[in-house]
């Protein structure tokens, strides 16, 4: 092996040789980032990758992730004179998925930064292969509390989120339960996602503590169709209120069976940012009139969002959102882009020079940045998303619903 | 007597039925303690069964189609739910259409029609090809490579369709006429419930009397006795298995608008779940069973509406309907250990992989 | 499309062109075709997108002209010029329809972005005349080509078909080369684009491909190496070398393919072992998944220490997960004794829907940790070396692949192999015969169990974590399918088999959401082409072909 590896090394050195001679004169800028810099030669483009779910049953929410990046690009047009080109992995919402895309993205040195996750399991699995190979991470729908924890093993150099941590929301919605609609008594229902799992926990943790009673606590099959039968069993425990942040297939037929049955008709009935979708009256037809839906305070921007983005989205892909996070997405890249532009350096010849560790340290440092989400600002362990939490409830069976609360 | 017994037991038999005696054990334990907690009124009940019903009903239509090719090919037409999502998912962009249109409520039945033809020539298209390109060249091959080819066929269906119209969910319009619900005393049904359920059983009935009584049923039961004996009597062997095709086909696209009426939303997904219950339940029936497809799709659907809240809640385990699938398998397990052909299937002859 | 003119006729070339054109619509509007659009084969001349919607004319023409063995006419050339023609025309009629009609209320791929595609961006009155033009072209092409010696033939073909991999294949490619600098930098600079080809590359590399493939062809066909006929010391040595490539595979490849590899010999695992199930005993099983999950979530509870304060390491506790997966083997087995065929399938089914909804369930949330999954499990440790990279589980899957594919063929020659065999022939006749079916038949899936138990604990070691949703229906489906698809009960056909389903679509990761649909596509394509598998087991081999003999002898024949 070692001979013929000879040979090939010493043809290999006398073509770089030549190929070095014809070449270009050295470059003046000398990298001095810790871990490096990646260099965008005049003519090509700027590489951003996406690692979010875009195949199988969950693939709505990575989809509609990704094409809330396409809409960042088509809007921003050139940065910094390159094209910005956008390649990705399938995650299959799974770690091995996670692994899989991670290990083929890292191994690419061109790509500046990575959106992605859509799911915590894929992210705690590709997050040290990722942070490793020096990218800047942003997930557009990863909830899981432990990745942006400090001192956690699975919170990684470069990672950032601009969706919320479960934490925020789940105790926002137990307050407006509590508060606002002064209910006692709640149900919830989690469909055995990371998401909606750690959701309903901390909705019930805030909502006993408050003084309130959980009557039930189910779960479901987010792929099943016939609801009815839980919610008959949950109606049995009569509650004056249900709190299901589980995702939009599965959601929108609970809130139309849950009119349905027996008991239940009078329940205050609530999801959360994962049911924020078009998608959910579409599905769930009139009985949408009443659902109560928290995300994060889209009210200083709802002006923009319904008349930039949403026209640009429905123009490039012909269907409203299909699923909610675009507007994440979409946030996430363009806090990439204007990181890039605050920290690249650029050559007169328009070689561009992103320096790595300048660029997540400026990812961290993001205050105030106006998005589609809100007010984004980083903290030290990459949480970026609003903290502020708003409710929303469907008054007609048209999207976008209203703005109630606080 | 006892020798007698005692011979034709096996050892292997005991601890089988030891087993089974073990999930009776634990059902009626579970059963008698939910009862006795009292959680759950008789009304409470009712409307479980009745969703129980609703559902297995729904499974059953789906299940007939199953049952239908498996007892002429003896196959597993694992493409199945996919042919009957392409025909649901086509027919509400119809369905959308009438409704814009305002015929949806003011022409009620015509537009039902209209609906159903949709469906069902979708569905049976999709069937008749998918025997043609998928099945029809592995006639002779062994048993499991149409088995696989069947499984391709449903990844490539599935995201045909995702394709095509996107992969987003799509609205079914509600129908006035099927609003509102009828009560008789505690027993509350919907009226979109007593459609699925009464559209299972016409349908069952009318494929029951096909397959029984006419010439081509006829034909259908030879081919599925023996295809050289059928052929040699002078049946188009081709010819019946891709009318059976259509057959099963139609009935997906009827199953699809029923189960539409039921569960108002179309995805490139929704065939997956649906499908995989169907099977069960006709198997559980006895699989290549008509009537016996029926009762294992009402079985099931039973089993899931029921089964968690009766079998589990007493015994304090939480968030009981997710496990309604493990219950239901669970019973079917024990069925099959009794009936090792299904609730109704006759004792089939050996059939080999 | 079972035609059989004696040459290829207008009425044909017309029925040709539709089908083609009719699937270029249906690769169109699933969306690929503008999704590739900006994918390039050669940077700046022509994409994927263009490929994805003129191959099926090109293609449907040339296989047709192929199949039928037409002559050699000017006519024929006409014709086929005919039938590209027509299957433009399909594509511009799809075109001109959405200028006139909304298809994206319905169709959401049907975009102006498409429709640009494809016109080749000539805008509208001339857009569809140059597309008509084009295709027509193609199909003279192809018509031509079916004139050219057969030797200039397989030079072509070769050569566009290499092009348009390798320029797919530009970023797998690039991982590879780009860890040996040099090469890298020339691979980048002067064959690859950014996206794609260069120009000069494309060309240089259509010669390249096309000369060695006609020096090739002219070559006298030589006997195929075969070690069997070696003398001792090369037979020797070969397998050293082999033996010395796979130990060094990882070094080579990097850590992207010693990912897939690591997948594939995942699959392999498990392969064999349903291989012993389904191929050996042939007994259907449908929820081969769960031993896979028994085996890893033995191995996550026993050595996470979130579950257990005392957590083991991953040598202590391999044997447990063994022993579990050996038991809920027979546990397994006991009920389904009697069930034969789809009712076999059906209840195995049941099983691995049972296991994967009992650890995702919130009731046993507190022992093996519901939908959180487990965390921080523990890898292998050789001495003071922890095996946590790609690389280094390649060499614990390595070792693996080895210890069963040993057992596996010891097996299938033993008392025990014979035994299964003949229960998967005749069951009765193998009771007769005095083969105690209960305890063979328990056996087997013991047995399998165990390949799939030690598959789970690797996957385990290698993420560190598991997840019920790792667990699901598609896992026992894609095992099931590449058994098959390398042949039933053929022990190399399950290399075969992993080697073509879990890596190829690796490589299919280019077509991203569209990988089911390749996937399914290739799946069926593949099964109807070679039903008895890429590999398969002698003895099937023969019984196929025997039912082929029988088969032109006398229609219909029986089905077995």
């Amino acid at each position: 092996m070692s001979k013929r590896l000879f040979i090939l090394l010493g043809l290999l050195v006398a073509i770089s040789m030549l190929v070095a001679a014809c070449g270009p004169r050295p470059e003046p800028y000398q990298c001095t980032d810790p871990i490096g810099c990646v260099k965008v030669a005049p003519g090509e483009p700027i590489h951003i990758a996406y690692a979010l779910v875009v195949a199988g049953p969950d693939e709505t929410l990575g989809i509609d992730s990704r094409n809330g990046i396409e809409v960042a690009i088509a809007m921003k047009g050139k940065l910094l004179g390159h094209d910005i080109k956008l390649t990705g992995e399938d995650e299959g919402c799974s770690a091995e998925g996670g692994q899989a895309a991670g290990t083929k993205l890292s191994a690419d040195p061109t790509i500046v930064a990575v959106i992605g996750t859509s799911c915590s399991s894929a992210a705690r699995v590709a997050m040290p292969l990722f942070s490793q190979a020096g990218f800047v991470v942003v997930s557009p729908s990863n909830t899981a509390p432990d990745l942006t924890e400090p001192g956690n093993p699975n919170n990684h150099p470069g990672y950032l989120r601009t969706s919320h941590n479960d934490k925020v929301q789940g105790a926002a919605a137990a307050k407006f339960a509590w508060e606002t609609l002064g209910v006692k008594k709640a149900a919830t229902i989690h469909d055995g996602s990371l998401y909606a799992q750690k959701l309903q926990e901390v909705f019930a943790e805030e909502f006993k503590k408050l003084g309130g009673t959980i009557t039930s606590q189910e779960a479901v099959d987010p792929n099943a169709t016939d609801f009815k039968s839980v919610l008959t069993s949950i109606a049995a425990g009569s509650p004056d209120f249900i709190y299901y942040p589980i995702f939009v297939k599965a959601g929108s037929l609970i809130t139309r069976q849950a009119k349905e049955v027996p008991g239940l008709e009078k329940v205050y009935l609530m999801g959360a940012d994962g049911m924020f979708s078009p998608d959910v009256p579409e599905g769930a037809g009139d009985a949408v009139v009443g659902l109560f839906l928290s995300s994060p305070d889209l009210a200083a921007f709802a002006a923009e969002y319904n008349s930039v983005f949403l026209p640009k989205y429905k123009e490039l892909f012909g269907t409203d959102p299909i699923s909610i996070f675009h507007a994440h997405a979409y946030d996430a890249a363009m806090m990439i882009f204007a990181a890039i532009e605050k920290v690249a350096v650029v050559q007169p010849d328009g070689t561009v020079y992103i320096p790595r560790q300048a660029l997540r340290d400026a990812m961290y440092a993001t205050k105030n940045f106006k998005g589609l989400t809100g007010n984004l600002s980083c903290t030290p362990t990459g949480d970026c998303a609003d903290p502020k939490i708003a409710v929303y409830e469907f008054k007609t069976t048209s999207y976008p619903p209203e703005r109630i609360w606080p | 007597m006892l020798r007698m017994w005692r011979q034709r037991v096996t050892l292997t038999d005991l601890v089988i039925w030891g087993l089974g005696i073990l999930i009776l054990v634990g059902v009626v334990w579970g059963s008698i303690q939910t009862l006795r907690l009292g959680k759950y009124t008789l009304a409470i009940w009712y409307d479980l069964i009745i969703t129980g019903l609703a559902l297995g009903g729904v499974y059953a239509l789906i299940a007939l189609g199953y049952t239908l090719v498996y007892g002429i090919l003896r196959m597993i037409n694992f493409a199945h739910s996919e042919i009957f999502m392409s025909g649901a998912f086509t027919a509400t962009f119809a369905a959308d259409a009438l409704y814009q249109a305002g015929w949806w409520n003011s022409y009620p039945v015509l537009s039902l029609l209209i609906v159903l033809l949709v469906a069902a020539t979708v569905s049976a298209t999709i069937a008749f090809s998918v025997e043609r390109i998928a099945y029809r060249p592995l006639r002779y091959a062994p048993r499991l490579v149409p088995l696989i080819t069947a499984i391709g066929t449903s990844f490539f269906l599935q995201y045909t369709f995702r394709g095509l119209y996107g992969s987003g969910q799509k609205g079914y319009p509600d129908m006035d006429i099927f609003q509102g619900a009828i009560v008789f005393g505690d027993v509350r049904i919907l009226k979109t419930q007593l459609v699925a359920i009464v559209g299972a059983v016409i349908m069952m009935v009318i494929l029951f009397s096909i397959v029984q009584y006419t010439k081509i049923g006829k034909a259908m039961r030879s081919v599925s006795e023996d295809k050289e004996t059928a052929a040699l009597m002078g049946i188009d062997v081709d010819r019946i298995i891709s009318t059976t095709f259509l057959l099963g086909g139609i009935s997906a696209g009827v199953a699809g608008i029923l189960f539409l009426i039921l569960f108002p939303v179309a995805h490139f997904f929704m065939g997956f779940v649906p499908g995989l219950k169907a099977f069960t339940s006709a198997v559980l029936g006895g699989i290549g069973n008509v009537p016996g497809a029926f009762l294992g799709g009402v079985l099931l659907g039973l089993l899931e509406s029921v089964g968690p809240s009766l079998f589990l809640d007493g015994l304090g385990i939480p968030a009981p309907y997710q496990l309604k699938d493990a219950i239901a398998f669970t019973i079917l397990v024990f069925i099959l250990i009794f009936r090792p052909t299904g609730i109704l299937g006759e004792r089939m002859a050996q059939t080999k992989l | 499309m079972q035609i059989s003119a004696p040459s290829f006729s207008w009425k044909e070339a017309v029925r040709v062109g539709v089908l083609g054109g009719a699937i270029a619509i249906l690769i169109s509007l699933v969306g690929m075709v503008a999704a590739f659009g900006e994918r390039y084969i050669v940077y700046g001349w022509f994409s994927m997108g263009q490929v994805l919607f003129l191959a099926p004319i090109l293609f449907m023409v040339s296989l047709t002209l192929r199949r039928e063995k037409a002559s050699t006419s000017s006519k024929t050339v006409l014709h086929s010029l005919l039938a590209g023609a027509v299957g433009g025309v399909m594509l511009a009629v799809l075109v001109l329809l959405g200028q006139v009609i909304n298809l994206r209320a319905v169709l959401v791929n049907a975009s102006p972005r498409l429709y640009g595609m494809l016109t080749f961006n000539q805008g509208l009155p001339a857009g569809p005349f140059v597309l008509i033009a084009v295709t027509a072209l193609l199909g003279a092409v192809a018509g031509a080509y079916h004139l050219l010696p057969p030797r200039w033939q397989r030079t072509l073909s070769q050569a566009v078909i290499w092009l348009i991999l390798t320029g797919l294949m530009r970023d797998l490619i690039m991982n590879i080369v780009v860890r040996w600098r040099l090469v890298g930098e020339l691979f980048k600079t002067v064959l690859f684009a950014s996206s794609g080809l260069q120009p000069i590359g494309a060309i240089v590399l259509l010669l390249l491909i096309g000369g060695l493939v006609y020096w090739r062809s002219g070559q006298p066909a030589g006997r195929g190496f075969s070690l069997k006929n070696q003398p001792p010391t090369i037979r020797w040595a070969s397998i050293a070398g082999i033996v010395l490539i796979f130990l060094t595979l990882p070094q080579i490849l990097g850590v992207y393919f010693s990912e897939i590899l690591d997948n594939v010999m995942m699959y392999i695992l498990m392969g064999l072992g349903l291989n012993i199930v389904v191929g050996f005993a042939g007994l259907l099983d449908l929820g081969y998944v769960a031993f896979f999950a028994i085996g890893a979530y033995t191995m996550g509870v026993l050595t996470s220490p979130e579950l257990r304060a005392e957590p083991l390491t991953y040598w202590q506790a391999l044997p447990f997960a063994l022993v579990i997966s050996f038991i809920s083997g027979l546990i397994l087995g006991l009920p389904v004794l009697k069930l034969r065929g789809d009712y076999l399938a059906i209840v195995t089914l049941g099983f691995g829907e049972i296991v994967r909804l009992l650890v995702l369930s919130d009731w046993l949330r507190p022992w093996l940790g519901g939908t959180q999954g487990i965390q921080l499990i523990a890898q292998p440790r050789i001495g003071s070396m922890v095996l946590n990279t790609q690389e280094e589980l390649y060499y614990l899957f390595l070792l693996g692949v080895g210890i069963i594919l040993f057992i596996a063929i010891r097996l299938k020659d033993s008392r025990l192999g014979r035994a299964w065999m003949a229960l998967r022939e005749d069951e009765d006749v193998a009771m007769a015969m005095g083969i105690n079916h209960v305890v063979v038949k328990l056996l087997a899936f013991a047995t399998g169990a165990v390949f799939s138990g030690l598959a789970g604990t690797i996957f385990a070691a290698k993420l560190t974590s598991v997840y019920p949703h790792s667990m699901n229906f598609l896992v026992s489906i894609n095992v099931l399918a590449l058994l098959i698809l390398g042949g039933m009960g053929s022990i190399p056909g399950a290399f075969v088999g992993a080697l073509v389903l879990i890596g190829a679509p690796e490589l299919l990761r280019e077509f991203a959401e569209f990988r089911y649909l390749v996937y399914g596509a290739l799946l069926v394509t593949m099964m109807v082409t070679r039903p008895e598998g890429l590999w398969p087991e002698e003895r099937r081999r023969l019984e196929l072909h025997e039912a082929e003999e029988e088969l032109k002898g006398a229609e219909p024949v029986p089905a077995s």
